[in-house]
């Protein structure tokens, strides 16, 4: 195998562009396939503030150190979030990130500053706890940017993730979230603009990224996520993307370029008509937003005890 | 060679001498699911592997469902 671009040794394939790269040849594609996102959906402006969150997974240390490597003002936010062993270890690989480069990183506890964790938010509400863990993260986030001054949040959604939502939102046909699925969020009524900077990239191009530019990220996979349809979905997608290259960025792209505008409608009318939480502030429909209606119901509720991996 | 995976972590042996793609076929697991690494380095999927050698194959799907 060679590379494309120098014609040296190559260390990995990308099928979908039917190219092989050489370490230097392939973090520079990284990094250009991101100038490129960000250009194509004008994500960022020169001088912006962004708020990256960070989870100590591949893909958003790696979203973070490609916005630095390309000159902009990026700090990172974590989140504690109490799924036992494995919310610890990725918040030490989260600061070690940020300690070794001198980066900042905000850091918030769910225990320690609101009474909760997810697997105990997820018995009190009777939910899927990746309902908790993902309306929680968008709480924070926000408030983050605003009480901080950021301009903007950034996440780690790639490719991969953004076709597993598509392929969800479209198996039921959620049309208000298909009009929500796009790779910019601008800001409004009191939420920060969001961008999803990875979206031209793959997973496997991610992992890729920070073993060949020496990032340690936690590996192990969420332990409440394990079989999750989300997860079930990218398998499926993999074994069509295995068969034909270039499935899931057509996929994604395709329905960006020829189809998401028919469904703005649909989200704009949810985004209608939002009043200030009477407890934080934050926009919402009713007296209480969704995450001070889950403080209220979790915060209280005794502590459910992970078992300890391996 | 020893093959150590993930998700739940294991380790298995594997005779040599054998591809990286061959390896993954017979695993049964997706090339576009999974690395294959050594030490610090990326494996690419034409190298050969031989019975020496010490490889992870680490997967790259993670993510919930928010």
């Amino acid at each position: 195998m060679k590379c494309r671009v120098c014609r040296g040794p190559a260390v990995i394939d990308v099928r979908r562009q039917n190219a092989n790269y050489c370490r230097d040849h392939f973090l520079r594609m990284c990094r250009d396939q991101v100038a490129k996102a960000i250009d194509q959906f004008d994500m960022l402006k020169p001088g912006e503030r962004v708020l990256v969150a960070v989870s100590g997974g591949k893909d958003s240390l790696a979203c973070w150190h490609i916005l630095r490597e390309l000159g902009y003002e990026a700090d990172g936010f974590v989140i504690g979030l109490g799924i036992g062993e494995y919310s610890d270890e990725s918040t030490q690989y989260a600061r070690a990130f940020a300690n070794e480069r001198g980066w900042k990183l905000h850091e918030v506890s769910l225990r320690n500053d609101f009474g909760f964790d997810i697997p105990t938010a997820a018995k009190a509400t009777n939910r899927v706890p990746c309902s908790a863990c993902g309306l929680s993260k968008r709480h924070l986030f926000d408030e983050a940017a605003r009480e901080h001054g950021y301009d903007v949040v950034a996440t780690g959604h790639n490719l991969d993730d953004e076709c597993a939502v598509l392929f969800g939102n479209v198996l039921r046909w959620q049309t208000d979230y298909l009009g929500r699925q796009l790779p910019v969020l601008p800001e409004r009524n009191g939420f920060p603009r969001k961008v999803k900077p990875l979206v031209r990239l793959g997973e496997r191009e991610m992992a890729a990224y920070c073993v060949l530019a020496g990032i340690d990220y936690i590996v192990e996979e969420c332990p409440m996520a394990a079989g999750n349809k989300h997860l079930g979905y990218k398998e499926a997608l993999n074994a069509i993307e295995a068969e034909s290259p270039g499935s899931k960025h057509d996929f994604y792209f395709g329905f960006l370029k020829r189809a998401s505008e028919r469904f703005v409608g649909e989200a704009e009318d949810e985004q209608r008509d939002l009043i200030p939480c009477t407890n934080c502030g934050a926009p919402t429909t009713g007296e209480l937003c969704a995450f001070c209606k889950l403080v209220d119901r979790s915060s209280g509720y005794e502590p459910v005890v992970l078992r300890e991996r391996r | 060679m020893k093959v150590l995976l993930r998700n739940p972590r294991r380790e298995l042996e594997i005779a040599g001498p054998i591809s990286v793609i061959a390896l993954l076929n017979r695993l049964e697991l997706n090339r576009e699911s999974v690395l294959v690494i050594q030490g610090d380095e990326l494996i690419p999927g034409d190298a050969m592997l031989d019975d020496t050698q010490t490889i992870e194959i680490r997967p790259v799907i993670s993510g919930g469902a928010a």
